[in-house]
């Protein structure tokens, strides 16, 4: 049986970021099961630029940003096995996989790297009534067939959803001489970021149907319509406001649900909020020695926090297989509360904490001249006011070290309202 | 000139076509769809029901405990899934508990075996997730499910290699009687045959009254359902049912063959045949409903919904038989629930009716075994490796959330009767019937249908023939 130091799961800035990091942190044994055929996982069909001004202070396409950390793998001959799948992960670190060349087979690791990435959440998940033609896309699958196998799938085109990927299709089949008639979001705010509403629909001046949804798809064999209605407060469509959209093309971008089907065969324990595995502030899973980052974790809004993050993971999991102690004491737990959807970590081991502390969350609606608050009792420990949060935005606080000393039991992460 | 002509590719037609492929006849399939099992065939329960509910002395009570007898046996034979997971049929209200007895006694006349009234706590015992408002439930252990796509398909492929034509995205619009049997006028062209099957579920009627004065009529019957993740398949081992009303079996709750579950079907007559939209008034009553029976089920998990339509007959039975004012044109009309249970007997019973009339003789080389696709999940390591020796395509995963492989989805496109569209490929492989929804494996299925046609990429529909492309030009 093959044994390695660290299995990195996933090939794409995740993965890549954190086999570097563990490289550079002296481990030799790593491999990077990736299932596709090249490095750089989602960032192949990314075409548009936006990527690495965190990171490499440039604007980058996504090929462009993956080819980076690919290029990085190689000079450091990280072994990476494309084409390989990974089908199991147990408890005590054995690692199934299959692949064209090996076949089935069973590896063992000291410490893995959880890097799978996430997944778009299907129409049926929506339970959007109607029938089922052809026609109807996620729009990242709508996304690799115009940016990968160079197939536009129609003319006339309505999104639902104002994910990111949603709005980046919007700018990109109207580039490809689409009609994009509108862009139609649940939710009062827009689950995109700000640039992507400005320079995709803004500037194309595709309308945003805020506090709507489609209530109806048309078209027996293909798709020929649909209606959109406008919800009330409980989301619920309100009768009389149905608005036609003749379409051939519906896509979705409603959430991303990261893709942990192997943490659960593992025995990783999930958290409810993120759909992505409890972590400490060393983004070790409640299994030792099993480390997750990236959007399997939870959903980013830009890949630069993925790679800084999966740098961290990938330095612990090297600190890890390098024989450091287990943590000591028993762990803080972090409460998301007022504003916040939830929190990465979910726990601290304050006791073995050097250096600051990333704590990483979303908040629940938008909110001006707020404040994030962390707090342990009645003691602060972290206080930023903004301008405006919104949950298209991940937030990312990082607590020193020296505030954390001697704290114990729970701290809190909350809004503390100015005007809403 | 055909000796039969079987007009619908659903679980009937191809169940009939291979029964008919023992015979030395001249046999052709057509239909309208690009692929077998394209109409209420592929929109079901897919439940092998055990026959206690059907009235004695039926043909449907026949027909149905006869196809439940033969379903074990013939998913070896064919090798398509099938389990005998047992069923309740569950009583809310200690008054209505008659209600159970009847259908015991209407199961033990009707043969089937083993019903027995339970209490609702010997019930909960069984099914620890039902309510407690459960006051009673009917047992039926020899109910069962089935994969209703791989039955059909099956069903389709043994009777083709027995030598059975298939005429696909072929659609019927008139029969002249002649002389010697009958003139099928089809969009592509004219068919002629000795006797015409007339197994065209919701447009059975249309079909019979081409040829026939006497009445016949079939009400599209809407049902409605949720699929869930295979998270939530282990929630019930067995096939809930709620106690029959006159519009049918109610909202059920079952695992499927695979894991998922499956929660459904409304009842709503409608004038439609096309009409297989769902509607949120319908996906709220199947919540709804489905929760009295069963405690936390995890609506969230939904990964899809779909419509099937019941083919009604006015008759309340299935209405096979030979037409007495057209000889040599048999209908196979009315086959709503138990439809799919029924579909091996009715092939049987059919058959004798085709044999009655045109006396052919039995075919010695007829093959009664069919090897379905490989399935690679089910497969022991030793066996996984062998395969992807012999065929690397066997070692790429192209659907992630079911783990179907390249080598699968070329079995599904390349062998006899194969998929031509990504539907068809879904229900032969699963590919794409996960989680996801065929977000990630779409574009590398399409290229795989795409080579094995000559095709564009973007030229592969997703289903029959009355649909587009999948995209315009690129």
């Amino acid at each position: 049986m093959r044994e390695f130091d660290l299995a990195v799961i996933g090939g794409g800035p995740a993965g890549m970021a954190a086999a570097i990091s563990a490289r550079e942190a002296g481990i030799e044994n790593i491999v990077i099961f990736e299932r596709d055929t090249r490095l750089g996982g989602i960032l192949n069909q990314c075409i548009h630029n936006g990527f690495g001004l965190h990171t490499f202070k440039e604007e980058l396409t996504g090929p462009e940003y993956a080819e980076r950390y690919a290029v990085r793998v190689e000079e450091l001959g990280i072994p990476y096995e494309l084409g390989t799948m990974v089908l199991d992960i147990s408890k005590d670190k054995t690692v199934t996989i299959i692949s064209p060349s090996r076949g089935v087979e069973t590896v063992k690791a000291k410490a893995i790297v959880l890097a799978m990435g996430c997944r778009e959440r299907p129409r049926g998940a929506l339970g959007i009534p109607g029938f089922r033609p052809q026609g109807v896309y996620t729009a990242g699958t709508a996304q690799k067939l115009v940016n990968c196998e160079g197939v536009i799938p129609g003319k006339e085109v309505v999104i639902l959803g104002s994910g990111d990927i949603g709005l980046i299709m919007a700018r990109r089949m109207t580039l490809e001489g689409a009609k994009v008639r509108a862009v139609v979001e649940l939710m009062p705010y827009s689950s995109g970021l700000k640039r992507n509403i400005v320079q995709c629909l803004d500037d194309y001046g595709i309308p945003l149907m805020l506090s709507h949804t489609v209530v109806d798809i048309k078209g027996k064999e293909k798709l020929e319509g649909v209606y959109v209605a406008a919800v009330d407060e409980k989301n619920n469509p309100v009768p009389g406001t149905e608005e036609y959209f003749p379409c051939d093309t519906l896509l979705l971008s409603c959430g991303l649900i990261p893709e942990n089907e192997l943490s659960r065969s593992a025995g990783v324990a999930l958290s409810p909020l993120t759909n992505g595995p409890y972590v400490d502030e060393s983004l070790e899973t409640d299994i030792e020695g099993v480390f997750a980052c990236g959007n399997v974790l939870h959903v980013h809004d830009l890949v630069d926090f993925v790679s800084e993050e999966a740098v961290r993971a990938g330095r612990n999991a090297a600190e890890y297989i390098k024989g450091k102690p287990a943590n000591p004491g028993e762990p803080v737990e972090v409460i998301p509360c007022n504003g916040v959807r939830y929190t990465v970590p979910s726990r601290l081991y304050t006791q073995s904490v050097t250096e600051g502390v990333h704590i990483r969350f979303r908040v629940t609606g938008v909110y001006k001249g707020a404040s994030i608050v962390v707090k342990c009792g009645d003691d602060e420990l972290f206080r930023r006011k903004g301008r405006i949060f919104v949950p298209s935005e991940m937030l990312d606080v990082v607590i020193k070290p020296e505030k954390l000393t001697g704290v114990t039991g729970r701290i809190t992460v909350e809004i503390e309202e100015g005007a809403k | 000139m055909y000796d039969v002509l079987i007009i619908g590719a659903g679980a009937s037609g191809c169940a009939i076509a291979r029964e008919l492929s023992r015979y030395e006849l001249s046999v052709c399939v057509v239909d309208r769809e690009s692929d077998v099992c394209e109409g209420t065939s592929k929109a079901n329960s897919a439940i092998v029901h055990a026959g206690f509910d059907c009235v004695p002395g039926t043909l449907k009570a026949k027909l149905n405990v006869r196809g439940s007898e033969m379903m074990p046996e013939l998913s070896k034979q064919l090798d398509f899934a099938f389990l005998n997971n047992g069923a309740l049929v569950l009583c809310f209200d200690e008054a209505q508990i008659g209600g159970l007895e009847e259908l015991a006694e209407r199961g033990r006349k009707n043969g089937v075996k083993g019903v027995k009234v339970i209490s609702g706590d010997e019930a909960r015992a069984m099914e620890p997730a039902l309510t407690d408002e459960v006051a009673a439930a009917l047992y039926a252990p020899t109910s069962g499910i089935v994969c209703p796509f791989e039955l059909t398909i099956a069903l389709a492929e043994n009777a083709f290699e027995n030598g059975a034509e298939f005429r696909l995205g072929c659609n019927v619009t008139d029969i002249r009687k002649t002389d010697s049997g009958f003139t099928v006028l089809t969009d592509k062209g004219e068919l002629e045959a000795k006797a015409v099957v007339n197994a065209a579920g919701v447009y059975a009627d249309k079909l019979h009254a081409m040829v026939s004065t006497q009445p016949l009529k079939i009400t599209p019957r809407r049902g409605e359902y949720m699929l869930l993740d295979k998270d939530a398949g282990g929630l019930v081992e067995h096939t809930i049912f709620q106690q029959p009303t006159k519009m049918g079996k109610g909202i059920l709750v079952s695992p499927t063959v695979h894991g998922n579950l499956l929660l459904g079907p409304t009842a709503e007559d409608i004038d439609d045949k096309e009409n297989t939209a769902t509607t949120r008034g319908g996906l709220s009553e199947v919540r709804a409903k489905a929760g009295l029976s069963v405690k936390g089920i995890p609506f969230g998990k939904a990964i899809t919904g779909f419509t099937g339509l019941r083919a009604v007959g006015d008759t309340h039975d299935f209405i096979i038989g030979e037409c007495p004012d057209a000889k040599g044109f048999v209908d196979v009309a009315g086959i709503e629930s138990p439809g799919l249970t029924s579909a091996p007997a009715i092939g049987e019973y059919v058959r004798d009716i085709v044999v009655g009339i045109l006396s052919p003789a039995e075919k010695s080389s007829f093959k009664s075994e069919r090897k379905g696709i490989t399935h690679m999940a089910a497969l022991s390591v030793e066996e996984k490796n062998e395969m992807i020796k012999k065929d690397p395509a066997y070692g790429t995963i192209v659907c992630r959330c079911e783990g179907i492989t390249e080598g699968e989805i070329r079995e599904a496109i390349y062998r006899p009767l194969g998929a031509t569209t990504l539907d068809g490929v879904k229900r032969r492989t699963r590919a794409g019937m996960g989680r996801c929804q065929a977000g990630f494996c779409s574009p590398k299925t399409m290229a795989l249908i795409a080579e094995k046609l000559g095709i564009g990429i973007g030229e592969v529909k997703k289903n029959g023939v009355y649909g587009s492309e999948v995209s315009v030009d690129a």
